[in-house]
């Protein structure tokens, strides 16, 4: 579906070169859900503007959807989807016209576009809306209808730009619900921006990272943080007769040796706590259990931190994507 | 790229087969009709548009023709006179307003959606464009009717044909106000602080208002040098009756120049922004 080579997008700024874009190298299978993840700033829009023919790329070259986005613009936007981040209806156009209106822009016929219409309308639990001005929506529906809006000349190949943005936690969950299923129901293939962490760790099935515009890494969530951050097992060792060095001792001489890191320390109470960090937590626990517990040492307690995409992104980079996403 | 072209398989075609200009038609009048729906949808805006220039023309035709002891002006009546210049200064306040327009939709994103379609470039310019003409048309006629009881003739064919200049004019300033309206993204200031200062002094110097022979001589040599003269000349000399002239002509060529000109501006700026 999208086949990109070297794409590179070059700003001038007050006679400043800003590279937002270096040499990005893409391609999308048929029927994924890649999403790019990244700061604000990282080029993740520009990418996906690019892709969309909405940006000429300053050098390299995109095909998608099976149309070069610089030779046959029209042809790629005609089988594309694609919801931006601002809203895609005219405040003072109603619901229902502006749909109809879609429809013609993308030459589909009247009586297609108005049974199309009618049947995003209701998927999107926006029935009866279609005299409504689209001022006159919440914000929520505001995001359903531009969603419709993208949908009228259904796209094999869909584009979103930080879809959840500004929404309140619920309507995120709901705008989810409805775009999750119309992409089944619609065989989708679909590429969205986001800096919402735990909708590219719940939502998507690949994430692209990009930082400073090149991509950093590529893969499916787990994968991410499998290879690039460690799940932290933190155990409590009670010391019993044996002195904290001796239990210590004991412990280490039964870890497995793919535990990539060690930490020690004493706490006040003479419980003595055991940091683990490894690339696997919560199937290492269980076998250390029972093999501390066979060479005499007792466990009080056992934690286990999972890693997230960003501790993915803090080792990739050495800044934290929470904080530069807020 | 020409290889990788033949590794994908296009989705089915969504677009009909058809030539570029059946094309261009039908995109145009899908942006006319999207822009022309505030409008019908929302009649008081529309009967308001309509009854400012009658207002302007009961209000000022008056003052004109109190103001000239001889009640013409280069030998017509004021009404005939000053008529001509009113419709020019609607179609250019109308059609002015296209950048104006889109600023809004700049900023929540509804432009983007539009630029996101397959629709040709140069329609999305020429439909909106349009837009602000259509009323023109039918301001123009419900003005020339209602004049005709107070001593203006009529001559429905010339009518027309200024309509036509008009309207070609239109279609050039339009865009050109658009390709305002994008530079000025995020900034709406400089697009009505640039429109504003341009619009007045194009208008005087075109002897819109009042007749330039009563001002200096820099202002008439000026005033050669604005398109706007030759379409004010031609709409006069059309409202009076004459028609194979060259003041006609030569207003003709104007709005051509102008129209190429405002869509090679707004073609090229659309292509570069966003």
């Amino acid at each position: 579906m999208v086949e990109a080579r070297g794409l590179t997008k070059t700003f001038t700024r007050k006679k400043e070169v800003v590279e937002a874009v270096k040499e990005v190298d893409l391609d999308v299978a048929d029927g994924e859900l890649v999403a790019f993840l990244g700061p604000n700033g990282a080029g993740k829009s520009t990418t996906l503007r690019m892709l969309t023919s909405l940006l000429r790329p300053t050098a390299g070259s995109a095909v998608v959807a099976g149309y070069d986005v610089v030779r046959h613009p029209a042809e790629v936007r005609a089988r594309i989807g694609y919801i931006g981040q601002g809203n895609a209806g005219g405040y003072s156009y109603r619901v229902g016209d502006e749909l109809q209106n879609q429809g013609r822009f993308y030459s589909v016929p009247a009586d297609v576009a108005r049974r199309r219409a009618g049947e995003l309308l209701e998927a999107l639990e926006l029935s009866g809306m279609e005299k409504r001005t689209v001022l006159s929506l919440s914000g929520g529906q505001r995001r359903r209808l531009d969603v419709a809006m993208g949908l009228m000349n259904h796209p094999g190949l869909l584009f979103l730009d930080e879809p959840t943005t500004g929404l309140d936690p619920h309507a995120r969950a709901n705008l989810w619900e409805h775009i999750m299923r119309l992409r089944v129901e619609n065989n989708m293939t679909m590429l969205l921006t986001t800096h919402y962490l735990d909708e590219a760790d719940s939502m998507a099935e690949r994430i692209v990272l990009i930082d400073h515009g090149t991509v950093i890494a590529d893969a499916t969530p787990v994968q991410l943080k499998r290879d690039f951050a460690d799940d932290v097992v933190t155990l409590g060792l009670v010391p019993g007769t044996d002195t904290a060095a001796v239990v210590l001792e004991k412990a280490r001489s039964v870890l497995p040796a793919d535990i990539s890191r060690v930490e020690e320390d004493h706490v006040a109470d003479g419980t003595v706590r055991l940091v683990l960090a490894t690339n696997h937590g919560p199937d290492l626990v269980p076998p250390v259990l029972r093999a501390l517990e066979q060479v005499g040492v007792t466990v009080g307690s056992a934690d286990v931190k999972q890693a997230s995409l960003d501790d993915v992104f803090l080792n990739l980079t050495g800044r934290s994507l929470r904080e530069e996403a807020a | 790229m020409t290889a990788t072209t033949d590794t994908l398989t296009p989705t089915t075609s969504p677009l009909p087969e058809r030539t570029r200009a059946a094309k261009w038609v039908h995109d145009t009048n899908a942006v006319f009709v999207r822009e022309i729906l505030v409008t019908l949808r929302d009649p008081f805006t529309l009967i308001f548009s309509l009854l400012q220039p009658l207002v302007f023309l009961g209000l000022f035709g008056p003052l004109l023709d109190g103001m000239l002891g001889s009640g013409t002006i280069e030998g017509e009546s004021a009404l005939q006179w000053f008529l001509p210049g009113v419709l020019v200064m609607i179609a250019i306040f109308g059609t002015g307003m296209v950048g104006g327009n889109l600023l809004y939709e700049l900023m929540t994103g509804a432009y983007e959606r539009i630029l996101a379609t397959p629709l040709d470039r140069s329609s999305i310019l020429v439909g909106r464009a349009l837009k602000e003409f259509a009323p023109l048309v039918v301001q123009a006629l419900l003005i020339t009717v209602v004049a005709i009881p107070f001593g203006l003739s009529f001559y429905p064919a010339h009518v027309l044909l200024g309509l036509l200049i008009l309207g070609v004019f239109g279609i050039g300033l339009g865009s050109l106000s658009y390709a305002l309206g994008l530079a000025s993204k995020n900034r709406e200031w400089v697009f009505w602080g640039v429109q504003q200062s341009l619009i007045f002094p194009l208008l005087l110097l075109a002897g819109m208002m009042l007749p330039l022979e009563a001002g200096p001589e820099w202002m008439q040599v000026v005033s050669k040098f604005n398109p706007l003269t030759y379409i004010v000349d031609a709409e006069r000399a059309l409202f009076a009756g004459t028609m194979w002239d060259s003041t006609v002509a030569w207003g003709l060529l104007a709005a051509i120049a102008t129209c190429a000109v405002g869509l090679w501006v707004g073609i090229w700026k659309v292509k570069r922004t966003i």
